[in-house]
Order: C-alpha cells, then sequence, then structure tokens
C-alpha cells in the first residue's frame, strides 16, 4: 500500500479537484484558485485564478467541459471557462444569495452545479442561453441554517445537502427546461423542484459537514460532528427509509465522506487519517481498517515543517523542542483533512483517493 | 504532581483535544463577516454546550465551543489575599500584553482569572496539539508561579520587618 505525499505550503486547502484525466489539479486556498501541473515528480504552478475578494471555500472541475466552478465567502460563485492557450476566462453567476457560498458541486451531466449558502439557501444554477449568463433557483424550505455541503445523485436531478442545523436532506433539483423527465427512483416518482425526498437527522445533533449519494442512487450516507456516520437506505418514495444505520466511533470528527462501492465508505476528518467502513443495509456497518493509522506509522514522515515548529516552540515556551522530541504527528497530513475525492477506480470500485488538508499536502491513499 | 492534579489535567486534555476540531465558518447573520461565533453568540445552532471541569471550588476550567472559535477560560487557585492579589497582578501582566501572545484573550470571563480564544485561524497556522500542551503547561506552571512569588513576598516581608525593627 504506497500513499504520495504533496506538500504545498502552509496555506490550508479548502478544496480540491483533478482534471478527467489528473493531469491538472485546482486548489481552493485563500481568496485564489490555484492550478497545478500533476505530471512531474513534483507538482508545479500553472496558473492561479483570482477573482474572488474573499476566502475561496470551493473549487470544482467539471469532467468533460474543463469549465471550473468557484464559490467563495464573498458571496459569488465563478465559472471559468478553459480558452484554447490555457487561459480561464471568469464568468458571474447570478447567485441572488447574501452570505457566504461555502459549497459548489458539478452534477454529473454537467448542465447545472448546485451552491451552497450562509443564506439558508441552496443555489441550483444553469445556463441560461437567451442571456447567456448562469442563472439560478433558489431551495430554501425547510433549511434552517448555513449549508455545510451538497452533493448530486447519480441522475442529476437529486440533491443531498448537510447543514449546520444537524440535518441532512434529499431535495428535488429538477429545472423544467434543463433536464429530460427523470424515471422514478427510491426517492420519489414525481419530482418538481424543491421537493423534500428525505430529511434525517444526525444522531447525536451535530452538524452535518458532509453527506453522498451511494454509486447506484439507491443510499445516502452523511457525516457529522458526533463523530457519527450514518447509512440511509430509503424504501419507497413518501416511506419512511428501510434502515437507517448509524455507526458511532470514538475519534474526533469527520469532515468529510467518499463511497468506494456499495459497500464501503471511507470517511476523514480532525483525526487527519481516512478511515474505512464496510457494511450494507443487511450486515450493518462498521469500521473496516484505518488507512495511515498513526499507531503503526512509520516515525519518519511528516518532518518538513520542524523548523517551522522550533521557532513557534521557541516563541511559546521559550526553549526549542529537544532533538528526541517529535512535535510532528504520526500521520502523513498533520492537520485536519478537508476534503476526500475520487482519484481512480478499478472494476466498479474507487482504488485511490486524492486528500488535502489545512496543512497545505496533497496526498494519493490506495484504500 | 499531587495525586489529584493528574486526572483533572488529562481531563482538560482530553475535552480540549476534542473541542479544538475548528473550521472555517463565514458568519451567517452579517454579510461577509468571518467572526469567532463562541465571542459573537448570534447563531445559536452553531454553538456547542459549554463545559465546566474543576478540581474543587478555587480550581476549574470552562471551555465554551462553536464551530469556528473556542475560549477556554480559567481560575487559577487563589487560597488567600495574598494569592489573590498575586494572581490580578499575574493576569494583568499576560493580558497587557495579549497581541504578543496570539490565543490570549484580552479580558477574561466572568468570574475567570484568564481566558484564551482559539479560532480557526489559530489552529490553521499552529499544531493543535502543540496549543493544547500550552494550554496545559500553562495550567501547571501558573500554580507553581504563584506559590514561588508568595514564598518570595513572604521571605522579602520578614526581611524588610526585621531590617525595620534591629534599627530601632
Amino acid at each position: 500500500m504506497s500513499h504520495s505525499s504533496q506538500s504545498l505550503g502552509h496555506v490550508p486547502i479548502a478544496d480540491h479537484s483533478f482534471s478527467a484525466d489528473r493531469s491538472t489539479l485546482a486548489l481552493a486556498r485563500d481568496i485564489s484558485v490555484e492550478l497545478y501541473d500533476t505530471s512531474g515528480p513534483k507538482y508545479s504552478l500553472l496558473t492561479s485564478l483570482t477573482g474572488h475578494d474573499k476566502t475561496v471555500t470551493a473549487v470544482d472541475i467539471a469532467p468533460n467541459s474543463g469549465r471550473i466552478v468557484t464559490c467563495s465567502q464573498d458571496r459569488n460563485a465563478l465559472v471559468w471557462e478553459p480558452a484554447a492557450d490555457g487561459t480561464y476566462k471568469p464568468t458571474l453567476v447570478l447567485l441572488r444569495i447574501n452570505r457566504a457560498a461555502t459549497y459548489a458541486r458539478w452534477s454529473p451531466d454537467e448542465k447545472k452545479f448546485a451552491v451552497g449558502s450562509g443564506a439558508r439557501a441552496i443555489a441550483v444554477c444553469y445556463f441560461e442561453e437567451e442571456n447567456d449568463w448562469w442563472v439560478s433557483r433558489h431551495i430554501k424550505k425547510p433549511l434552517r441554517s448555513t449549508v455545510l455541503s451538497v452533493a448530486w445523485h447519480p441522475n442529476s436531478v437529486l440533491l443531498a445537502a448537510g447543514s449546520t442545523d444537524s440535518h441532512a436532506r434529499v431535495f428535488s433539483a429538477y429545472v423544467k427546461d434543463i433536464d429530460a423527465r427523470p424515471s422514478p427512483t427510491v426517492w420519489g416518482e414525481r419530482v418538481p423542484f424543491q421537493t423534500l425526498c428525505g430529511d434525517f437527522v444526525s444522531p447525536a445533533g451535530g452538524w452535518v459537514h458532509d453527506a453522498a449519494f451511494s454509486p447506484s442512487g439507491n443510499a445516502v450516507a452523511f457525516v457529522a460532528h458526533d463523530s457519527s456516520l450514518t447509512i440511509v437506505y430509503p424504501s419507497a418514495p413518501e416511506q419512511p427509509p428501510a434502515a437507517i444505520i448509524t455507526v458511532s466511533t470514538t475519534l474526533l470528527p469527520f469532515v468529510s465522506m467518499l463511497w468506494l462501492s456499495e459497500s464501503e465508505i471511507v470517511a476523514a476528518g480532525h483525526d487527519c487519517h481516512p478511515v474505512v467502513f464496510s457494511g450494507s443495509e443487511q450486515r450493518g456497518w462498521a469500521i473496516d481498517h484505518a488507512v495511515d493509522d498513526p499507531q503503526q506509522a512509520k516515525k519518519n514522515v511528516g518532518k518538513e515543517n520542524s523548523a517551522l515548529n522550533m521557532f513557534r516552540q521557541m516563541d511559546l515556551k521559550g526553549t526549542p523542542t529537544s532533538a528526541t522530541e517529535d512535535s510532528s504527528l504520526a500521520t502523513i497530513h498533520q492537520n485536519t483533512i478537508t476534503k476526500l475525492r475520487e482519484y481512480a477506480s478499478s472494476g466498479g470500485r474507487v482504488s485511490k483517493i486524492s486528500s488535502t488538508g489545512v496543512d497545505g499536502k496533497v496526498v494519493i491513499f490506495s484504500v | 504532581m499531587s495525586q489529584s492534579l493528574r486526572p483533572y489535567l488529562d481531563c482538560v486534555r482530553s475535552s480540549l483535544t476534542a473541542a479544538i476540531c475548528l473550521e472555517n465558518f463565514s458568519s451567517q447573520v452579517v454579510e461577509r463577516h468571518n467572526r469567532p461565533e463562541v465571542e459573537a453568540m448570534s447563531s445559536p445552532e452553531v454553538i456547542l454546550n459549554p463545559l465546566h471541569i474543576s478540581r474543587n471550588e478555587n480550581e476549574k476550567v470552562l471551555i465554551e465551543s462553536s464551530i469556528n472559535s473556542i475560549r477556554i477560560s480559567i481560575k487559577i487557585k487563589q487560597a488567600d489575599e495574598i494569592e489573590h492579589l498575586l494572581v490580578h497582578k499575574f493576569t494583568r501582566f499576560l493580558t497587557g500584553r495579549a497581541e504578543a501572545f496570539m490565543i490570549l484573550r484580552r479580558k477574561p470571563v466572568k468570574d475567570y482569572d484568564i481566558s484564551f480564544l482559539i479560532t480557526n485561524f489559530h489552529t490553521e497556522q499552529m499544531l493543535k496539539h502543540k496549543l493544547v500542551d500550552f494550554i496545559i503547561e500553562f495550567m501547571e506552571e501558573v500554580d507553581k508561579e504563584i506559590s514561588e512569588m508568595k514564598l518570595f513576598l513572604n521571605a522579602r516581608a520578614r526581611f524588610v520587618a526585621e531590617a525595620f525593627l534591629t534599627n530601632v
């Protein structure tokens, strides 16, 4: 099992996205989006997309069109259209929100994207041909607080959202002129815009940091601040779910999660290393193993910031740390992991995941 | 370290480790603001329940946490009036230099002697386990410091009294 790690400075990375061929990496850090060329052994900075004037909170590259959507705490979202000469042309999206935008994701068919926001709303954005701009429609009810994450169903119509009111919800984001009529799913048969198809509360009332549909779309899972992972299997439209399975852990809260296959989920967060859960509707779910487990980690990883730590220690305590005392963590990531993404898959199962953290590292894990 | 201090500090350490799980969170009340929610207290859903840890009535810690910041308030042991005076002078000395301490709050929370405010920007710059170490070490050291100062003050008072009386 091999993991490759890239250290790209000390500025926290809020979100990252690889292009479809994995040759370009976009990082949301501070007020700009940095594009890296990943072909060499060390990632090299290609360009920096500057258009936001507050912290960029999310970035997503559409796999086919190559368009990049970014959103920021300055209440705006931008769509960056790639030009032939490698530059990007930004277009402002008419979001109509008056608080920070927190999360943005392209739908699988790339015709729409969803932006979560602190204005207690999700903006579902699509391109309006006649006016030549990106417009949005809002999902407002019954959101009561900041939306922390959004995730699309494979059919590009349903949307899962986690928010700080400790609810994970499933909405319909069906836009009449854009989408073809969706075939019925377990979540609903007729789903006009803003239909609430599912509403689930985290077990101990923790903020729901991330939510995602399973690869088939027939289950939804979410991680909350109470260190739990919850998997919901719906039964039929308008019916109570067939099973709600909660796994409570003694780890620190998870911030991001990803389905590896129908029976495996990886989650990561404040414990700085990913954890793999496995199970099914019948068997229930449990922790399978930890990736990059600090208990058995080698001591020689992650020493790159020792000089910084030494000065910090001298500043805080008046003494530099002694040579025997190791100030770095035993994991590869030295601070909270902010986002997990699929990197490679084989045989219908995700085999490699990429992660970014507050420590400015990009790591590719084999799982 | 005395028998009861160890579990007290261990409890504070594990509570702090769990409480310092912060993320960048923009205000949902004021446009384009990003402020510590534990200070703003404007969105109740992003504030967690405060936590008291006390060793006895004179020594206790209050941990108030929220989505992007936590506030740690410490009541330092004060057995008598001299210690009370020394603690007051000592904390005033520190809070007067709060900018240099980064995480120190300029004004302590009511009923406590000293408060720290840790935001997500601090945990981004500094290692979390070292921040926890710093607070624990501070709690260990401050008691020692105060009793040393008290001893020194007593010794000095005795010396002054002796010198004053022998001259008569």
